[in-house]
């Protein structure tokens, strides 16, 4: 026997049987943690994502709240201001017609801002219903939504946005419509792909041996989970949408006066580079910030979304 | 075993998966047998053999190559959707691995829930009421039901499983290796629960393993599956008892039993070769390629399933001469 | 017994880092292995048993992994394998302690035939030039029984089946003859036929070469039909330790009880419910204080939950730690071979 113990004293009740601890055995330590919990944690160790969504909110609380501090209107003009350089009045300086460029770099930031959002919100919703019945239903389901896809993304986008904008107006809506015709196309190339892989699992088969149908699959247990991926790319696509956007104004195919947007706005600060420099930076290097914070997001969140680096 | 009455017919059951041109893999490859009403029967064979996708066929999971499922009277591959999905009510599945069988986005609440929610049984109240008595049925408790797959342990996933299958009330259940994902303190607490609901609820179980020891022990008949094939059908007392296919045979004694004594008397049937490809396999018995029995008729001839006892079937060309 | 201890490992203790805290996955671990023979670790997912085996390894992620606990040795020939940096490890490693793992296809190099993968320990370890080296290969496939070993040598592991996979792993592990095989799961992805005739071969080259083999498992009928000696973890820390008859025929710990007895016998039959164990480990972020099976043990007393148990010793190489055989632990509703032989 073990020698060290015989000096030992304990007393006697300590010998007393307790027996299982119910409570114990199936008790979870862990603190509950829901899936976005557990991105969010991940996604704040990265400094530099967190700076990029910082610089992000930034950009779209000025975007919503600077005409009410420049207390000026995007529309008034005042001819005894034209092109000033930026001061404690306007602070953006104004431009060849007398307007406060920070007002309408606001007033332009939120319509290139809503026309990304609107633009990445129907490419998502498009592409990823294409894409998840593609991947789930197979067969010629698939064949029919992928031919066409193909077929889709090989128009000629500049001409659709021309004939677009030029039947139904140079409207946010004409703009919308023809940028996102094209571009579901990725998305839903991508869904399939996470779709083919996800419906292996067992709890798919789980669904469907409870019964679910296929609408039932897709929303509560396909999407879902890939839904990490898909928000990776929303953040990437919003920025190019801002670009484009630009593009199509800055060619004149873009949002009509007085409406404007950054891109119009570059689109008119061009003329004026050589003597009015200023006209042009603002907008500029606001699409510039926004893009950069965008992407900033975006590559966080895909690092956070990484199922290998979770630990 | 006093009743008698069949709760499922397979005949003739066949699934082929396309994989090149020409190439099919013969999963399950002409397999017949019954459950009957309330009673455990074993599938039991080697990954490949095509257990699990012949359990899969029998729920409707997969459409069949050829043959008939019939359950409780009717042809399964032959109902219209809303007929199927009355059907799903009455035959569920528990899945092997019990991390991928749970949608890690949805909490344990909702995955148990599901079910009502699909058949419309229960609502509101009274739906939390009956998942809270589903999560006590299989040992958990009420405050796990906020809480999301990932964390709980492997047996509690599966318990969790368990609970999402029982939560329609269903007659037949497919118990798709249940617990060879699991620990082995935890493989009888699953057996355990498993058996006692068989009782509780009145249940038939296809219980899908290659553990032998644990599937003699839940089933009532065993069948054994080779390739496609099934070649031995018997009581489970027989199967241990009198073994009639070589492999079969080959298999109890590659069993470790957990006791050493026994392990070193033990004369192990060692099997040479590797298994064959199940894409376009060879005519004959699958198995002549690693039988030490095998004669020429064996790799000329497909042997038929035939009862030699009561209640115990071989496809064996060589049966009782060896 | 003292100049054939291979290995020896003193109070080990590894604690990984996590987001959720601080997982102490080993607590304290002594073990020994001897020339020849096998030892096996028995226990279940997250006792720790694989931790324990990559430390002597020294393949546990450095960034997260600490090994502490006082005077903590890994002794391998009268050098503290803790102390060696990893240029000298990795001398060790495949030379004279050799590894297989439970899925072979992810610890093949997908990419390298299979025979410049046997070869290649010959040439790092041993200098051997690569002539040597392929024919050095080609015995080793041959000793593996892998049939057509001149056609095989030069396949990639995609044209391997799963038992000639985990034979080609055994072939690498053992190239250079080393002293140690540490082998973890090897046959749990693998099924019962193969697994028999992996044993077997494991088994035959361990008495040609006189290799010491631990093996991690968690099948008990594996160890019964392997293993010399058990040691028996549970949470982080050897419960209890035993050649194989005393643990499977006289079990001390009531864990190792209840684990020999969850299994059914191929003689039982459907009748009664089997020997379970409720609730599930214990998680390593906060060990129980007392004995880690304590909250499970339907045996416990007040001074489990309160203090860890030392060592019963029953025989020179038979010892538990369990309160039940203190002098006072009360007895009254335990089984006999739990207790028997104690004073």
């Amino acid at each position: 026997m073990d020698t060290a113990r015989t000096d030992m004293v304990v007393a006697d009740e300590m010998f007393q049987r307790v027996g299982i601890d119910e409570e114990l055995s199936e008790h979870l330590d862990k603190p509950s943690l829901t899936y976005w919990a557990d991105v969010w944690r991940r996604f704040r160790k990265d400094k530099l994502a967190l700076f990029g969504l910082v610089l992000m909110v930034a950009i779209i609380a000025t975007v919503f709240l600077g005409p009410l501090f420049s207390g000026k209107d995007y529309k008034y003009m005042d001819s005894s201001v034209k092109n000033l350089r930026p001061n404690a009045q306007y602070w953006f300086g104004t431009d060849d017609m007398g307007r406060d460029i920070f007002t309408r770099v606001c007033y332009g930031g939120r319509i290139s801002i809503l026309i990304g959002f609107l633009c990445t919100i129907v490419m998502f919703v498009i592409g990823s219903l294409m894409g998840a019945l593609a991947g789930l239903k197979g067969g010629w389901v698939d064949n029919l939504i992928m031919r066409f896809a193909e077929f889709v993304g090989n128009l000629p986008y500049l001409i659709i946005v021309v004939i677009l904008t030029m039947t139904m107006g140079r409207s946010i809506f004409a703009i919308v419509l023809a940028m996102s015709l094209t571009s579901w196309v990725g998305t839903c190339r991508m869904v399939r792909g996470q779709i083919l892989q996800l419906k292996e699992l067992d709890y798919i088969e789980a669904a469907s041996a409870l019964g679910a149908n296929t609408t039932r699959i897709i929303l509560r247990h396909l999407l879902p989970n890939t839904m990490g991926i898909i928000m990776v790319q929303v953040t990437m696509s919003i920025p190019g949408f801002i670009f484009g956007e630009a593009f199509l104004s800055y060619v004149g195919l873009g949002i009509r006066p007085p409406g404007t947007s950054w891109g119009a706005l570059a689109s008119a600060g061009q003329a004026r580079l050589m003597f009015h420099p200023h006209i042009l930076f603002f907008p500029c290097i606001m699409i510039v910030l926004t893009t950069f914070a965008f992407h900033l997001v975006g590559d966080g969140l895909s690092d956070a979304l990484d199922p290998k680096l979770r630990e | 075993m006093q009743t008698v009455e069949v709760l499922i017919e397979v005949n003739n059951l066949k699934k082929y998966f396309r994989v090149g041109r020409n190439a099919f893999v013969k999963a399950v490859d002409d397999v017949s047998f019954n459950i009957c009403k309330g009673e455990t029967l074993g599938l039991v064979g080697e990954s490949g053999c095509g257990k699990t996708t012949c359990g899969k066929t029998i729920l409707g999971l997969y459409s069949t190559t050829d043959g008939e499922v019939i359950f409780d009277g009717v042809n399964i591959h032959a109902l219209r959707p809303n007929e199927k999905t009355e059907f799903t009510k009455r035959a569920q599945i528990i899945f092997q691995d019990p991390y991928s069988s749970l949608n890690p986005r949805m909490t344990v609440g909702d995955i148990i829930g599901e079910g009502m929610d699909i058949h419309h049984l229960y609502k509101g109240k009274e739906r939390e009421e009956k998942v809270f008595e589903l999560l006590n049925t299989v040992g958990l408790n009420k405050e796990h039901v906020n809480r999301f797959p990932h964390e709980f342990s492997g047996g509690q996933r599966q318990r969790i499983g368990i609970a999402r299958a029982l939560a329609i009330e269903p007659d037949f259940i497919v118990c798709d290796e249940p617990i060879s994902a699991l620990d082995v303190s935890i493989q009888a607490q699953i057996v355990n629960l498993l058996m006692e609901l068989q009782r509780s609820k009145d249940l038939t179980y296809l219980f899908i393993a290659h553990n032998l020891s644990m599937i003699k022990y839940i089933s009532d008949r065993v069948g054994v599956m080779y390739l496609g094939n099934l070649v031995e059908l018997t009581t489970s007392a027989e199967l241990y008892d009198n073994p009639l296919h070589p492999y079969t045979r080959a298999l109890l004694s590659a069993i470790p039993i957990p006791d050493p004594q026994e392990e070193r008397r033990k004369q192990r049937i060692t099997l040479h070769g590797e298994i064959p490809s199940s894409i376009n396999p060879p005519p004959g018995c699958r198995f002549a390629s690693r039988c030490q029995f095998a004669k020429e008729i064996c790799t000329r001839a497909m042997p038929p399933l035939v009862e030699v006892d009561k209640e115990h079937f071989v496809a064996c060309h060589l049966a009782r001469q060896f | 017994m003292k100049n054939s201890k291979l290995l020896e490992i003193k109070n080990l203790h590894v604690s990984f880092t996590t987001y959720a805290g601080i997982v102490r996955a080993v607590r304290g671990v002594d073990l020994y292995l001897e020339e020849g023979e096998t030892l096996a670790i028995v226990g279940e997912s997250g006792c720790g048993k694989t931790v324990t085996v990559k430390s002597i390894m020294g393949l546990l992620p450095e960034e997260q992994a600490v090994i502490s606990g006082e005077g903590a040795q890994i002794n391998f020939h009268e050098h503290n394998l803790l102390a060696f940096d990893e240029d000298r490890m990795s001398a060790i490693r495949g030379m004279h302690i050799s590894m297989i793992f439970q899925d072979p296809m992810t610890s093949l190099n997908p990419t390298m035939k299979i025979g410049d993968q046997i070869a290649e320990s010959l040439i790092v370890h041993k200098g051997a030039s690569g002539r040597l080296a392929r024919q050095e290969a080609l015995k080793m496939l041959r000793l593996v029984n892998i049939p057509n070993a001149e056609e095989r040598i030069d396949q990639y592991p995609f044209q391997f089946s799963g038992g000639m996979r985990q034979r080609a792993m055994i072939a690498i592990a053992l190239a250079c003859d080393p002293e140690i095989l540490i082998a973890d799961e090897p046959t749990t992805a693998l099924d019962v036929t193969i697994q028999a005739q992996i044993m077997e071969l494991i088994k035959s080259l361990q008495r040609e070469r006189n290799t010491g083999v631990i093996l991690v498992t968690h099948d008990l009928g594996l160890v019964a039909s392997m293993a010399d000696r058990i040691n028996v973890m549970y949470a982080g820390q050897i419960v209890e330790r035993g050649t194989t008859d005393e643990i499977f025929y006289d079990p001390k710990h009531p864990y190792t009880f209840a684990l020999l007895r969850s299994v059914p016998k191929l003689s039982d039959h459907k009748q009664e419910a089997l020997y379970s164990l409720v609730g599930t480990p214990p998680d390593l972020i906060k060990p129980p204080v007392g004995c880690p099976f304590a909250p499970r043990c339907r045996f416990a007393m007040r001074i489990c939950r309160d203090r860890p148990a030392e060592a019963t010793h029953f025989g020179p190489s038979h010892s538990s730690y369990c309160w039940l055989h203190h002098p006072k632990a009360n007895t009254s509703d335990v089984p006999e071979t739990l207790l028997k032989e104690v004073v």
